[in-house]
């Protein structure tokens, strides 16, 4: 027993290396996760940023079904990039709703002219704060919502065609 | 011709690191198997070593000439070993003259050197010119393997007590941990790289970095962490030999203490250097670098209780060897962590998994190496000496014990976020959870500072013990009883805190009482003073807790503001120029009661290269506490955000630090001085 014992500090220290390795060479993931991941949205309110397309209550869900909500500018390059995949969503059947990061109603009516319009309803953002609010960090970043209003998946940065069919699993897992 | 120079010194010195190694290790093996068998002693190693080599020498005896041939051998073995210490001693000046040039190549600000370009500026001043050299990765390297290897070359120098055989074997190791650290200097991160084509400016020093704070907090602790690298050799040449007892660990002492010295004051001002420089009022924050250098420090401070054990009563014997495993474990995982990038922190260095994976191989090869041998030889390295409940051996146990275990919590505080994250989860272990569990042990183990010093060695009464710590107690009462009279809402733990803190305070000294001042030796004082030390640091933290105020407001010029006794009115803000920045200066009018207003000016810095904004904050410290002001950004409508703290007493947690660190130089040289004398005496009689 003794005998045994006097192992035990090489077992802890095999313990210690294991993790370090695993630590080492994990995929290397320096994203910011929101701290709001599987709790509900926070009920804010935000102005319409377009005339004719209605602005945002976050707490509510007129389709009663899971959703998209994009964050995004038209100033932003990674945006337009992740357009096309956002009409692709569109035409899966998802709804899409979308803050505005600072961004003024012209530009956004430009960008989406340019880029397609995907989106049931757009807030306006002027400062930042309702980003800030959700935990977002940067622009184009789309939270999956689930049907009781919870935040299911966060997807940082522009959505790629790769990533289309991962958010359609989360919104289907989401219902 | 300067950066090829140090490359050069660093390879030979590689070199001899290696040659030292072999001549050891040969010179090791060449006589114990030219010894005749019933010269060693239990040895169940050398004595298979015997047998095997047994038929060749008896054959050769037959022949008549196998006494001569064991002769030579031991002849040649002598040379050997007698070839180790001069090689340690150029090994060690070579490491030294290496760094010496890297440092020359900084004051130069030779901008075709990539380390001095990535890290200096040749506008910097030229005292943070010199630090630049080891305020980055691969500096810092060689300032670790320099200190490595002077350390190596002193023991050389210097010892002169240890069994001749378990020295050599314990510079082996020494020799074995500086090559792994060559290696990897020489392999992965070589300081002296050139950059072609030159740079016509540097990249700069963070300016966070550019404070005297800095520039000379990383080598105490270095000298502390490679000063524990010798009392792991001293634990892997003494296992080897299986020579474990108190002259061991009479040798092995005062480097334990050396280290632990430096580890003291480097935490300390570590501590002090954070609190005034970041800005943010606090003087610990659990963070894993900082946490890097506690975790040594605690596994020290109980190898430096058990080796006196070992030294004064041949008891511990396993378990001092463990410690010292421990102890030097400590400060490698502390450094793996901080460069490998596992852990995020504020202050940790560039992330790069290369260097990671070869500072973990370094691991694996030295903790898991001396663990095996701790496993495999430990057990027949005979029992030492068995002893009492109460008695002083019993009480350092009771110390070694919780010291473990805050040592084991703050280990698993550090580590937890990673195993977390092996499981997907993030999250991070912040200071809630490290003072909970950590504050109740740190009571228990003041109890036990102040009872232990109290009992005799070998065994003690009960009885007589509860009268000795009358008066301790009796003071820590009536400290609790005050505190609560005055501030009845103070905290539990920070109560406790002061009410254990008077109490201690009085206990330490207490063993000064009735004994002849002259007469008392000088380790006895350092003891009283180390624990004075503790003492008085507790009284200041817990102060800190209970009684600090805090303001954060945004003021107008002319506006007042309250914080603890004082009264505070934004007089100015005017621009401020330094040798490489330029700043906004707040002028703060500052008043305790009736007494004379005086002036103090934090400012907002901003430095250009890199460009980066630091808060330098304006501390006024008076006899019982610090005032502690910060200027932050303008609002855009004319107003000025102030951060204003009163601590009262903080400045006992650094004035505590000090004299613990205080407490351990005069222990060293109280040794020193003891063990000097006594071959003299033996000599004279």
């Amino acid at each position: 027993m003794k005998k045994l014992l006097l192992w035990v500090p090489l077992l802890v220290f095999a313990g210690l290396v294991a993790l370090a390795v695993h630590g080492l060479y994990r995929p290397n993931d320096p994203t910011i996760r929101s701290a709001l991941v599987g709790k509900p949205l926070p009920a804010l309110t935000l102005e319409p940023m377009l005339p004719g397309k209605p602005g945002l209550a976050l707490g509510e869900n007129p389709g009663g079904a899971p959703r998209l909500v994009n964050v995004f500018a038209s100033w932003c390059v990674p945006c337009i990039a992740e357009a096309p995949q956002l009409m692709r969503l569109k035409q899966a059947g998802v709804a899409i709703d979308a803050i505005a990061i600072r961004d003024t109603g012209p530009a956004i009516a430009r960008f989406l002219a340019e880029h397609g319009d995907p989106y049931r309803r757009i807030g306006d953002d002027p400062r930042s704060a309702v980003q800030l609010a959700l935990g977002s960090s940067g622009v184009p970043e789309t939270f999956v919502i689930d049907a009781q209003g919870r935040i299911a998946m966060q997807h940082i940065g522009a959505i790629t065609e790769g990533d289309v069919p991962r958010i359609l699993a989360a919104l289907e897992a989401a219902r | 011709m300067i950066a090829e120079a140090g490359l050069a010194a660093l390879w030979l010195a590689a070199a001899l690191a290696l040659l030292q190694l072999v001549l050891a290790g040969l010179g090791l093996w060449m006589s114990r198997t030219s010894v005749r068998p019933e010269l060693v002693e239990g040895s169940s190693f050398s004595s298979s070593v015997e047998q095997k080599n047994g038929a060749s020498t008896s054959s050769a005896r037959t022949g008549g000439g196998g006494s001569a041939l064991t002769e030579e051998k031991a002849a040649t073995a002598a040379q050997l070993i007698a070839g180790v210490r001069p090689v340690a001693i150029v090994q060690g000046l070579l490491a030294a003259l290496s760094f010496v040039l890297l440092i020359l190549l900084f004051i130069r600000s030779d901008m075709s050197v990539v380390l001095v370009a990535q890290n200096s500026h040749s506008a910097k001043p030229l005292m943070y010119k010199i630090a630049g050299a080891w305020g980055n990765h691969e500096g810092s390297m060689l300032l670790w393997v320099t200190v490595l290897a002077i350390a190596g070359g002193a023991i050389a120098i210097i010892e002169r007590r240890l069994n001749e055989a378990t020295l050599v074997a314990t510079m082996a190791a020494q020799a074995a941990i500086a090559l792994g650290f060559y290696a990897f200097l020489l392999i992965a991160s070589n300081p002296f790289a050139r950059l072609n084509p030159a740079a016509p400016e540097g990249a700069g020093l963070n300016p966070l970095l550019q404070d005297p704070g800095l520039a000379f907090h990383p080598p105490t602790l270095y000298f502390g962490y490679v000063g524990l690298s010798v009392a792991f050799s001293f634990a892997v040449g003494a296992l080897v030999m299986r020579d474990v007892g108190p002259a061991f660990a009479r040798a092995m002492r005062p480097w334990v203490l050396g280290a632990w010295i430096f580890l003291t004051i480097g935490i300390t001002a570590g501590s002090y250097w954070a609190y005034y420089e970041l800005g943010w009022g606090g003087w610990w924050f659990w963070d894993p670098v900082e946490n890097a250098s506690l975790m040594p420090w605690l596994a020290a401070t109980a190898l430096l209780h058990s080796v006196t054990v070992l030294a004064t009563r041949d008891g511990l014997r396993s378990w001092t060897i463990m410690l010292a495993v421990v102890a030097f474990s400590m400060s490698m995982i502390g450094t793996f962590l901080v460069r490998s990038g596992i852990l995020t922190s504020v202050h940790a260095f560039a992330v790069d998994p290369s260097r990671g994976s070869f500072i973990l191989a370094l691991l694996i090869l030295y903790i898991g190496g001396a663990l095996v041998l701790f496993g495999w030889r430990i057990g027949s390295v005979k029992q030492g000496s068995t002893f009492e409940l109460v008695s002083r051996e019993g009480g350092l146990i009771f110390n070694n014990l919780l010291l473990s275990v805050i040592l084991g919590i703050v280990l698993i505080g550090t580590l937890y976020p990673i195993v977390a994250q092996a499981m997907g989860t993030q999250l991070s272990v912040g200071p809630p959870f490290f003072n909970k569990t950590t504050a109740p042990i740190a009571l228990l183990l003041m109890l036990g500072m102040a009872v232990g010093p109290m009992i005799r060695w070998r065994r003690d009464e009960g009885k007589e013990l509860i009268g000795r710590m009358t008066a301790p107690i009796g003071v820590a009462l009536a400290g609790l009883v005050a505190v609560f009279v005055i501030a009845p809402d103070t905290a539990i733990l920070p109560l406790l805190g002061l009410g254990f803190a008077f109490g201690l305070a009085v206990a330490s000294v207490a063993p000064l009482w009735k004994r002849n001042l002259r007469r008392t030796p000088l380790f006895t004082y350092g003891m009283v003073v180390a624990h004075l030390g503790v003492a008085v640091s507790v009284a200041g933290m817990a102060s800190e807790a209970a009684f600090t105020q805090e303001k954060l407001v945004a003021v107008r010029v002319g506006q007042v503001t309250e914080v603890g006794p004082y009264s505070v009115v934004l007089e100015g803000i005017r621009p401020a120029i330094g040798p490489n920045w330029s700043a906004l200066e707040g002028r703060l009018r500052v008043q305790r009661g009736e007494a004379t207003p005086f002036t103090m000016r934090p400012q907002s810095r901003f430095f250009s290269a890199p460009p980066t904004v630091t808060s330098e904050a304006a501390i006024e410290t008076v006899f019982d506490g610090q005032l502690y002001t910060v200027l932050g950004q303008p609002d855009g409508e004319g107003r000025w955000q102030l951060r204003l703290w009163w601590k009262p007493f903080v400045t006992l947690i650094w004035l505590g630090g000090m004299l613990i660190g205080l407490g351990g130089l005069l222990s060293l040289i109280g040794r020193v001085v003891r063990e000097r004398r006594i071959p003299i005496r033996m000599a004279a009689a």
